[in-house]
């Protein structure tokens, strides 16, 4: 008899196209995590952007990295939100109690948000290229703003996994979205940090949002990325890991 | 081959949520082939027990084997041989019925997943509903195809834990014909319930679990004989409601 680890892979794609469906056959799902922040997009270029003196001449040039952070934020919650259903609906107890491999139920979700996180985000990349967005960065400067963007929507998912597997209402398993929802407005996402008051631009400089945003827009605009990428990447690599043995550990005990 | 004979062996299984003690020691034997039902009131810890034999929660103290194999230590064979049916139905309403059944086979690792949905669809007779979602399909349409899920890949050991809480009697009365059938082909059956002429119609053999053991177990014929003679009087025999119900309902029918 093969042991169930030989069909982690099976095990997983089956999971990955479950959710992947659920993700496509939700209109509310594509409304959060493309059109609203495609919106949000053409709103600050279009309205605002006249008014803002963002130091830079090409408007949408600045504001992309902040629109693709608030895309991949805004889609976390539907992590925390499928987890907590199927834990209800007994989905979970389902898959449990038959020979697959166990922690394919949850990797899932998190290869889902990942995978649907990154069609909306060349979605909306393929939406700036339409409203004027330039940008001569080299492929390997690409890869690095996806390697990073990718380590940030794993590690908001790892955060969400916790309270969709430990909350006790739908409610509460959704309320982790509105924290990080907010992080992206007070960063450097939208205007740059030197025009806020002190303590909020203390905080601002020196929370995770502000130094991917940063990395982000100097990959893009052929800039040196000097330190940035690094406390990018140690913010993302650490949250990540620290959220992952959290989830890991709820999972265990929960379920 | 006396392991063969039995499919299910418990003996002296605990376990206490916190301080409470739920199972104080339950001892009991299933035949292969042959319909369990396990009665109590609510709270008495039936579920408890389908938990455990369904590896899905580990006992405090006690060992059972299913199948022939230890629940804990051969958790992976266990789950080869068992399917677990919830209080709940735990279908996934975003999913068509269909590609619910196709999922599982898929999860199970057979071949020709599609053949196997479909012919289950057909047996359950929700064929016609196949390519619907779930989420608008009625509460016996929803708790057929749960049980059709749970016998994709013929598992030799079938755990239904309160399966016809909440159905409408006709399809109750269809239900119990599902069962009688899985047994007559050599299934295991192992089903608790509330419902005393549930268990009186189709278990081969009851257990009443009260107070965290099994207070008695035998035939029904065997229960019966536990009671003071019974005396013989002559009533009326009225219909029962049920009776009534189902009259009327399938007279309809034939319009």
């Amino acid at each position: 008899m093969k042991t169930t680890n030989n069909y982690f892979l099976n095990d997983l794609s089956v999971m990955v196209g479950r959710s992947m469906r659920h993700t496509f056959r939700s209109l509310d799902t594509i409304i959060t995590v493309t059109i609203m922040p495609l919106a949000l997009m053409l709103i600050f270029v279009y309205v605002l952007g006249g008014a803002i003196q963002s130091g830079s001449d090409n408007y949408v040039n600045y504001l992309l990295p902040g629109v693709l952070i608030i895309a991949i934020a805004n889609g976390i919650g539907y992590v925390s939100y499928r987890l907590f259903m199927d834990k209800q609906r007994g989905i979970f107890e389902r898959f449990h109690s038959m020979p697959i491999a166990r922690s394919a139920a949850l990797w899932g979700h998190v290869l889902t948000s990942l995978v649907s996180n990154m069609i909306s985000l060349v979605v909306i990349i393929l939406v700036a290229l339409i409203m004027g967005f330039r940008s001569d960065a080299s492929i390997v400067s690409w890869l690095a703003v996806f390697g990073i963007l990718i380590f940030f929507t794993l590690a908001l998912t790892w955060i969400a996994v916790i309270p969709g597997l430990s909350a006790k209402s739908v409610d509460g398993a959704a309320v982790i979205a509105y924290p990080i929802h907010l992080l992206p407005l007070i960063s450097s996402a939208f205007v740059p940090t030197e025009t806020m008051p002190g303590p909020v631009r203390a905080f601002a400089e020196n929370q995770p949002v502000t130094s991917i945003v940063e990395t982000v827009r100097s990959l893009l605009s052929n800039q040196p990325v000097g330190n940035e990428i690094w406390i990018a990447l140690a913010w993302c690599i650490g949250i990540m890991l620290v959220a992952y043995f959290f989830a890991m550990g709820v999972y265990r005990k929960r379920m | 081959m006396l392991q063969n004979d039995i499919a299910i062996s418990v003996e002296g299984l605990k376990k206490s949520y916190k301080s409470v003690a739920v199972l104080k020691g339950v001892d009991f034997e299933v035949k292969t082939g042959s319909i369990f039902a396990l009665l109590g009131s609510n709270g008495a810890g039936k579920t408890t027990i389908v938990k455990i034999l369904s590896t899905l929660l580990k006992q405090d103290s006690g060992n059972a084997l299913v199948n022939g194999f230890d629940i804990v230590l051969n958790s992976d064979s266990v789950r080869q041989s068992i399917s677990l049916t919830g209080q709940f139905a735990a279908v996934d309403e975003i999913l068509t019925g269909k590609e619910n059944l196709i999922m599982i086979a898929k999860l199970r690792h057979l071949s020709k997943p599609v053949e196997i949905a479909e012919n289950l669809l057909i047996r359950f007779g929700i064929s016609d509903a196949a390519d619907r979602r779930v989420s608008a399909y009625s509460g016996g349409m929803r708790r057929r195809l749960d049980i059709a899920m749970s016998l994709v890949g013929d598992p030799q050991i079938v755990f239904l834990d309160e399966p016809t809480t909440g159905l409408d009697p006709e399809v109750r009365i269809e239900f119990w014909k599902v069962i009688k059938e899985l047994s007559s082909n050599g299934t295991t059956v192992f089903l608790t319930t509330q419902y005393l002429d549930e268990a009186e119609h189709l278990a081969d053999r009851i257990a009443i679990l009260h107070e965290g053991r099994i207070v008695v177990s035998g035939t029904f014929l065997g229960l019966k004989k536990l009671f003071p003679k019974s005396k013989v009087e002559y009533i009326e025999k009225q219909p029962t409601l049920e009776e009534i119900f189902l009259a009327i309902i399938n007279k309809k029918g034939e319009d």
